[in-house]
């Protein structure tokens, strides 16, 4: 591990570390309005001042970091898993079967995801708190972000099934159940790990994304895409530069799970 | 690029040799949202359209956004008799289209008789329909005209400022216009030119043809963010309509381009699902249906605050469905909630509502939580709500918000039902209570809580009800504003919808466009543009 993805991993490191101890950390709860304090500067109370609602910027922030970090990797395993057992699947049997999947994978591809997610989100039970509203936000990103995952995988199971050692293994009479287990899935590892560290981020910028929009994590919940809402008003941002501290955020977490996840190719190689 | 800059030293040198011969031309530019569906001005429906159609079409009464009278244009007398059913006009003498076709009796005629004619579906034509039967329109002299309905209809002669007067014998149809502009171009998704109005009949005090400008460029633009860009760059004159933020920004930069109008007749409301067949537990149909449940959620909203935080002080606290800038019929005897929380906490307890802890429950121990949709992106409401979220909240009230895409909500709210409550705007054009019989009246679509009742659900609507009618039917002004504040003060007692604020007019005028005189309703900053002037240049006398 270079230098440059120890910082990474030092930098990822704080930032969970400090979402999750947000309880001790912040002054005060991320969701209380203090309404005559609408908009103010970084104080000693307040120490990234308060936004338009008066409510406490740095406790938002902790508070969205721990959603956005901890929610996001669970999205990404969601989709890994739903992708391996399709990609893995429609690979391993191959014939007619991978045929419909690849071209069931293109169709879902194809579909514009954000209408779906919009419609999706549309059918949410009415009374949904905004913790379940948040994990089911990003349960959907999950279920709807396998098609590309399954496709690579798909294909690198294609090629292990074609490879000597499993024709070999598959000759010697073993059964097509322990083939999968034993000798197939082991080395689809390193593909498995490759989405899901990609899946991360991209999940992190969909919810940014959605929050933009008005449509990811619901009031009072913070979230990055909640918080890079303010951006919007740019006049606001030139005024009070430190609303600009999520987006700094949102970069270097990013960019440090970019630099890990060259660590994880090389070390997959 | 180098064509442009050819063609505009051309223009300058152009400009340079015509001066001292004639004035420079004068051109007002601002955006519409989206293409007009239609120039048919019987067929407006959509805001670009009914644009187009205030600065194009003639009208024979037309309501002075300013002091809220209605002031003859193509009619100068008028006057309504049979209790509503019939008006008389005399027309203005010598007009001519701006085809040069003379405007005479047989127009008005015509007009109406495409206006009624039901093929057309006109939905200016529908507030025109107060029972089946024909529409009777004839010509009893050579500038007089009668028109007589086969029932009364409410504000008779308020309902004329929206028809735009159409030629009978002009061959360029609806091109043929009598307002003091006539479209000249239109490119789709780009552009619609209005130009002067050579033939228009008025005049200025000093006896010089009007209107002053000689085009107006509407620029299609969908975008806020590029539309306020633009304005800030000089490249258009005019934005008729700026929320809170946008006014607040461009104030800090250009303080003098900025202007507040006042309240507007607009709402922002809540409403609770009431319906009776709607997917609702049984134990929430009972909250929504108590009176004092929603009276207290009415007083639990600070509206101060949402004023004040939300709307940066560009707006009013509503008392009801009159806003301030009604001047004649707001009920200025009512007065918005409180907010005490001791009167909320009275409410709630003779609703039989109970504090357990820090959750609030009702009679039969359910825990008060319900949702409130509104619309994904709209920042205001989400504001709102956050901060409606936290003055529930001090009563033990859990309310989950929940933004949906806008047809989603609609649908919700008009076909499923399938919602507890809703925050959402009402854009409110009509100063004359006849223009909410569509919300008030128990039978119709719009009576949002529990549209399309077969019998009204309640006394109070009932009342309601008779109320409506009676204020429609009569032609005593006198009368129907008791009858309006009656309505009024019943809402305010029922709290069936629960009136928030009334955002002000927030519009930006360049400081080169001369006479504006903001009012608060539609078109607040271009009411009178056959007075608007652009530059400082001497218009010409024509």
């Amino acid at each position: 591990m270079s230098l440059k993805q120890k910082i990474a991993l030092a930098i990822l490191g704080v930032a969970v570390a400090a979402s999750l101890g947000a309880g001790y950390l912040a002054q005060s709860s991320y969701s209380e309005q203090f309404r005559e304090a609408i908009s103010v500067p970084p104080s000693a109370r307040f120490w990234l001042g308060t936004d338009e609602l008066g409510r406490d910027r740095f406790a938002r922030l902790l508070y969205g970091t721990r959603v956005s970090l901890l929610l996001a990797p669970a999205a990404a395993l969601l989709a890994t898993i739903i992708a391996a057992v399709i990609g893995g699947a429609a690979g391993y049997l191959g014939g007619r079967w991978e045929r419909l999947v690849t071209a069931g994978v293109d169709l879902f591809l194809s579909l514009p995801w954000l209408f779906l997610l919009l419609a999706v989100r549309a059918l949410l039970p009415l009374n949904t708190s905004p913790v379940i509203s948040v994990i089911i936000t990003f349960l959907l990103l999950g279920c709807l972000g396998w098609a590309g995952p399954a496709r690579l995988i798909r294909a690198g199971t294609r090629t292990l099934v074609n490879s000597d050692f499993l024709v070999q293994a598959s000759a010697s009479g073993i059964s097509r159940w322990r083939l999968f287990w034993r000798h197939l899935l082991p080395n689809l590892r390193p593909i498995l790990l490759a989405q899901f560290w990609v899946s991360i981020p991209l999940f992190i910028l969909s919810e940014a994304n959605l929050g933009l929009l008005g449509l990811g994590v619901s009031e009072p919940l913070p979230s990055w895409g909640s918080m890079l809402r303010e951006l919007e008003n740019y006049s606001a941002v030139l005024q009070n530069p430190w609303m600009l501290v999520p987006v700094i955020l949102l970069v270097a977490v990013v960019g440090c799970l970019q630099l890990l996840l060259g660590t994880e190719e090389r070390l997959s190689c | 690029m180098l064509r442009r800059l050819m063609l505009k030293r051309f223009a300058i040198i152009g400009g340079l040799c015509g001066l001292g011969l004639a004035s420079s031309a004068s051109e007002l530019r601002f955006c519409l949202r989206i293409d007009p569906k239609t120039f048919n001005p019987l067929l407006v429906e959509d805001e670009s359209s009914e644009t187009i159609r205030y600065l194009t079409g003639g009208v024979l009464i037309r309501l002075n956004r300013y002091t809220q009278e209605l002031e003859g244009e193509l009619a100068t007398k008028w006057k309504v008799s049979e209790n509503g059913r019939r008006i008389d006009f005399e027309l203005r003498r010598g007009v001519r289209f701006s085809d040069g076709t003379p405007f005479t009796c047989n127009d008005v005629v015509y007009t109406m008789r495409e206006l009624m004619d039901p093929n057309l579906h006109s939905p200016v034509g529908d507030s025109f329909r107060s029972a089946p039967g024909p529409v009777e329109s004839k010509c009893v002299g050579p500038s007089a005209v009668t028109v007589r309905f086969p029932a009364p209809v409410a504000a008779l002669a308020a309902q004329f400022d929206e028809v735009a007067m159409l030629s009978a014998h002009s061959a360029a149809k609806e091109s043929a216009v009598l307002g003091p502009f006539a479209l000249g171009e239109y490119k789709p998704g780009e552009y619609v030119l209005l130009r002067r109005n050579p033939n228009y009949w008025k005049r200025d005090a000093n006896g010089r043809a009007l209107p002053y400008l000689d085009s107006i460029r509407l620029e299609i633009q969908q975008n806020r963010e590029l539309e306020l860009l633009r304005f800030r760059r000089g490249e258009l004159d005019i934005i008729n309509k700026l929320d809170p933020e946008m006014y607040d920004r461009l104030s800090s930069e250009m303080p003098r381009s900025v202007l507040d109008a006042g309240p507007s007749l607009d709402w922002e409301i809540v409403f609770f699902n009431q319906v009776e067949n709607a997917p609702l537990p049984e134990y929430k149909r009972r909250w929504f249906r108590s009176q004092d449940f929603r009276r207290a959620i009415s007083e639990g909203i600070r509206r101060d605050d949402l004023v004040r935080i939300v709307y940066r002080g560009h707006a009013r606290a509503a008392v009801g469905p009159v806003s301030v800038a009604n001047h004649f019929w707001l009920n200025s005897a009512l007065q918005p909630p409180s907010g005490s929380e001791s009167s909320v906490r009275a409410l709630l307890e003779r609703a039989g509502f109970r504090r357990s802890g820090s959750a609030l429950l009702d009679r039969d121990g359910n825990r008060v939580e319900f949702s409130m949709i509104t619309n994904a992106g709209n920042k205001l409401h989400e504001r709102m709500l956050a901060l409606i979220q936290q003055d529930l909240a001090r009563f033990g009230i859990q309310l989950n918000v929940l933004t949906l895409d806008f047809p989603s909500l609609i649908e919700r709210i008009s076909r499923t039902f399938n919602y507890e409550a809703v925050l959402m705007a009402f854009t409110n054009l009509d100063l004359d209570p006849s223009g909410q019989m569509n919300i008030w009246v128990s039978s119709a679509a719009n009576h949002q809580w529990n549209p399309n009742e077969k019998t009204p659900a309640t006394a109070w609507e009932a009342e309601i009800d008779k109320l409506m009618a009676a204020q429609s039917g009569s032609e005593d002004r006198a009368r129907r504003k008791l009858y309006f504040d009656r309505v009024q003060q019943i809402v305010a007692d029922q709290a069936p919808m629960l009136f928030l604020v009334n955002p002000n007019a927030l519009a930006a005028v360049s400081g080169s466009v001369k006479n504006v005189t903001p009012a608060a309703l539609r078109p607040q900053i271009y009411w009178n543009v056959e007075h608007l002037q652009v530059g400082g240049a001497l218009v010409s006398a024509r």
